[in-house]
């Protein structure tokens, strides 16, 4: 009764949008009545081109303070930050620009979804402790009033690296790092490790170093749908399409040795709409470049890398797509549930997909047979040549396998040195990267988005230290490697 | 227009409970009729307004503050009495019981906990807690992995405990015997796979977990996992077609009752456990009644 009566108090108030208050959803029947009246007025003035109510509510708007390029999980985890740390509710406002809705082709969902602590920066490893706490209390800092909680589908199994005789002192120190850092990682030796999985042949293996918590997999929809959510309720806003422009103005500055340099700010960004030739141009202050594998373009088009080789102006974003395969086999002497992900020194890796004896894995090709990254077609040769034969040789059960599916997917390769890129540009001063993460980007992905938005909001890094991250060690020619990268 | 509310209507069971308490994840779903009319106006009305979904917010960030809040450790007395001393004192203060070694089972009641009796017993480890139904989460946990002389460990219907805390378990793995975890509503068969580390379990009782998709093959899954450990999860097997010899093992296993009767000496100390009103588990009426003759005794002895 008390329902009927509110309905009818609040009906003609609320199809006049008024008092300030907004309702998810309801805009399909907005556009219904603005399509209703627009037929109205046809029929009143036939044949004319005058349109009064022209409908703008598919393109983004006109201006924003943050505009997001990529809205993967990294973009999006950036925006989420964004508007947590904002110092008042609303004072900023965060556009995430995606190219595709579905994700069909983004690097997010076509992961394995691993993490892990076992990496030989120490950044890294603070990065995922970071994120795995974030994983952990996700239904805290991913809460929606009324929305179901998320079921992350977290599998805490572990990584399980082996090393050859030559790898060993390299994973001993990294380990000795690792848990400085407060990993919880144990090295096994082979006759540990024999008679804890004992499905593994040994041979060629001199030490293996084994995660113990807060490492194994997840399911990269939910993180990604649970980010989504969250951000619509926080009020940010989202537009398919794509950045083709970037309006900027630069002035010409000198440095104290007389080195002349092009500072540039982004002024607008050109947003194209999906399938036309409609384009909207967003006047910004910020854009935050986290288009993945994408992302080199991106920097290009708003003029990094395009000066003289070997001054600053003249440094790319060496972030290119690279296509790896993930393949799912069936094998029913296969290891059983207490199976990690192993990942063995030759780069094969493999883990357990559910209950039925399936399995996920590959191997990442080398520099010289890297394969075309234009489209995202499966080579089912390198599965029989390259993956089974490694995959064989360490569990004998796989001479038996049956390969049920495999897809491909992009790595946001950073061809320097395989790590993340994070903060602004030196030259482009409003743009800041998140990218170049090299296959571990998913699961760094709450870490840095944090740092990114603390870099945007304070103009430093708070909590994790990420300055041998910045894009200036490109032109000074300081890596920071990352040996662990399966 | 009803449509959409309908939908409404059918989710967020969780978040939904509003004030009903941290424990309100276990109890199962009640639809009755004046709360469900109170959550729909709540819910048009946070759909409409934004103060009152601020306020809802606000509400449900107090619900997850209260329960880490109680699962903060007792750092002050881990550094006075030691961490057996903390741990029992954390898991009485949650609700739950405790058995030292050599001593009967304890349990909180109405007058509290004394430090004389936490001073006789600070050299002395714990061997068993019965959690059952505690607000324990990972946080809370740490308290219960430093008992390191820890043989059983029951947390029936923890409503926190979740995959991630069971990643956790392999700390217990030298002493731990026996683990209940039935009835947990956030367990999930992933997590149940790293119990492997616990080589030393000989009882594990994996029934009626709302989580897991397949119960028989996890259980089956879980057998060939620990070969040495007896697992219990015999619901799941009566909706099967099990074979003659798994049939008659199922049936032997499944008069054996609830779980704190299963090892002789504990059965004999644990008088009012097994008829514990399950429901509320801590509360007032059955805490008063047990802690009187199991607090109490531990004192005499």
């Amino acid at each position: 009764m008390l329902r009927r009566a509110l309905r009818l108090r609040l009906g003609p108030c609320l199809s006049g949008r008024g008092l300030g208050t907004y309702r998810r959803g309801s805009t399909l029947d907005w556009d219904g009545k603005v399509s209703e009246i627009k037929k109205k007025i046809q029929s009143i003035f036939p044949g004319g081109a005058w349109n009064p109510l022209y409908d703008t509510s598919h393109l983004p708007p006109e201006r924003s303070d943050v505009v997001i390029v990529g809205g993967g999980v990294l973009g999006l985890s950036v925006a989420y930050w964004l508007k947590r740390l904002e110092k008042q509710q609303g004072a900023i406002r965060v556009l995430v620009v995606e190219r595709d809705h579905t994700y069909a082709r983004a690097s997010t969902v076509l992961s394995v979804g691993g993490i892990r602590q076992q990496f030989s920066l120490p950044q890294n490893v603070q990065l995922s402790l970071f994120s795995a706490e974030f994983l952990r209390n996700i239904n805290e800092y991913l809460a929606v009033v009324d929305d179901p909680p998320l079921d992350l589908q977290f599998n805490p199994s572990g990584y399980l690296l082996l090393a050859s005789e030559e790898g060993a002192a390299i994973m001993e120190r990294n380990v000795k790092m690792q848990r400085q850092e407060g990993a919880k990682v144990c090295l096994m030796s082979p006759e540990q490790l024999q008679k804890k999985f004992p499905w593994i042949n040994t041979e060629g293996v001199a030490l293996a170093s084994y995660g113990l918590e807060n490492e194994g997999w997840f399911d990269p929809w939910c993180l990604l749908q649970g980010l989504r959510r969250k951000l619509q309720s926080m009020g940010v806003l989202f537009c398919q399409g794509e950045v083709t422009r970037f309006i900027s103005s630069s002035s010409h500055m000198e440095t104290a040795s007389g080195e002349q340099l092009t500072l540039k700010r982004i002024h607008e960004v050109h947003v194209k709409m999906d399938h036309s030739q409609e384009f909207q141009p967003v006047e910004c202050a910020i854009v935050v470049n986290a288009a993945g594998a994408w992302s080199g373009q991106i920097a290009e088009l708003a003029g990094v890398g395009n000066g003289p080789p070997g001054t600053m102006q003249g440094t790319k974003l060496p972030v290119e797509p690279r296509k790896r395969y993930v393949y799912l086999w069936h094998c029913p002497q296969g290891p059983g549930l207490e199976a990690p992900l192993v990942a063995d020194p030759s780069g094969a890796y493999f883990r357990r997909e559910g209950l039925g004896n399936n399995y996920v894995g590959s191997c990442s090709p080398t520099e010289e047979e890297e394969p075309d990254p234009g489209n995202l077609e499966v080579d089912y040769d390198f599965f029989q040549e390259k993956v089974w034969p490694r995959l064989a040789q360490r569990v004998p059960a796989f001479e038996t396998l049956k390969v049920r599916s495999a897809w491909a997917g992009y790595y946001d390769y950073n061809t320097f040195d395989q790590n993340g890129v994070v903060g602004p540009h030196p030259l482009v001063v409003n743009m800041y990267f998140a990218t170049g993460f090299s296959g571990h980007g998913l699961q760094q992905a709450p870490a840095v988005g944090r740092a990114v938005a603390e870099m945007v909001l304070e103009g430093h890094f708070q909590t994790i230290n990420l300055s041998p991250f910045l894009f200036s060690r490109f032109y000074f020619g300081e890596k920071a490697q990352e040996h662990c990268i399966l | 227009m009803a449509a959409p509310r309908a939908s409404l209507r059918l989710v967020a069971p969780v978040w939904n409970r509003g004030t009903s308490g941290i424990r309100g994840l276990s109890k199962a779903v009640d639809p009755e009729g004046s709360q469900k009319k109170g959550r729909t106006l709540l819910q048009f009305l946070t759909d409409h307004f934004y103060d009152v979904e601020a306020v809802r917010e606000y509400l449900l960030r107090k619900q997850v503050l209260k329960v880490q809040k109680k699962n903060r450790s007792f750092t002050y007395i881990k550094e006075r009495y030691g961490p057996y001393v903390a741990g029992a004192y954390f898991v009485l203060k949650q609700g739950g019981a405790v058995k030292f070694r050599d001593r009967e089972w304890m349990r909180a009641n109405e007058q509290g906990l004394s430090s004389l009796e936490f001073r006789k017993l600070q050299e002395v480890p714990v061997e068993a807690v019965d959690a059952s139904g505690c607000a324990i989460n990972y946080q809370g946990l740490d308290n219960l992995l430093a008992l390191k002389e820890l043989q059983s460990l029951s947390l029936r219907r923890c409503p926190h405990v979740d995959d991630w805390c069971l990643g956790r378990l392999y700390q217990l793995a030298d002493s731990l015997q026996e683990l209940s975890l039935a009835g947990c509503p956030r367990i999930s068969e992933r997590g149940l796979a790293c119990l492997h580390h616990l080589q030393n379990l000989r009882r594990l009782d994996i029934s009626d977990l709302p989580a897991v998709s397949n119960p028989g093959l996890t259980q089956i899954l879980v057998e060939e996992m620990l070969p040495h450990c007896e697992v219990l999860g015999a619901d799941w097997a009566q909706g099967l077609k099990v074979g003659p010899e798994e049939q008659s093992r199922d049936a032997a296993s499944s008069p054996i009752p609830a779980w704190p009767s299963a090892p002789p000496h504990q059965a004999r100390s644990l008088p009012g456990c097994a008829e514990r009103p399950t429901a509320h588990p801590s509360g007032s009426v059955g805490l008063t009644q047990l802690g009187g003759s199991g607090w109490g005794e531990g004192r005499r002895a």
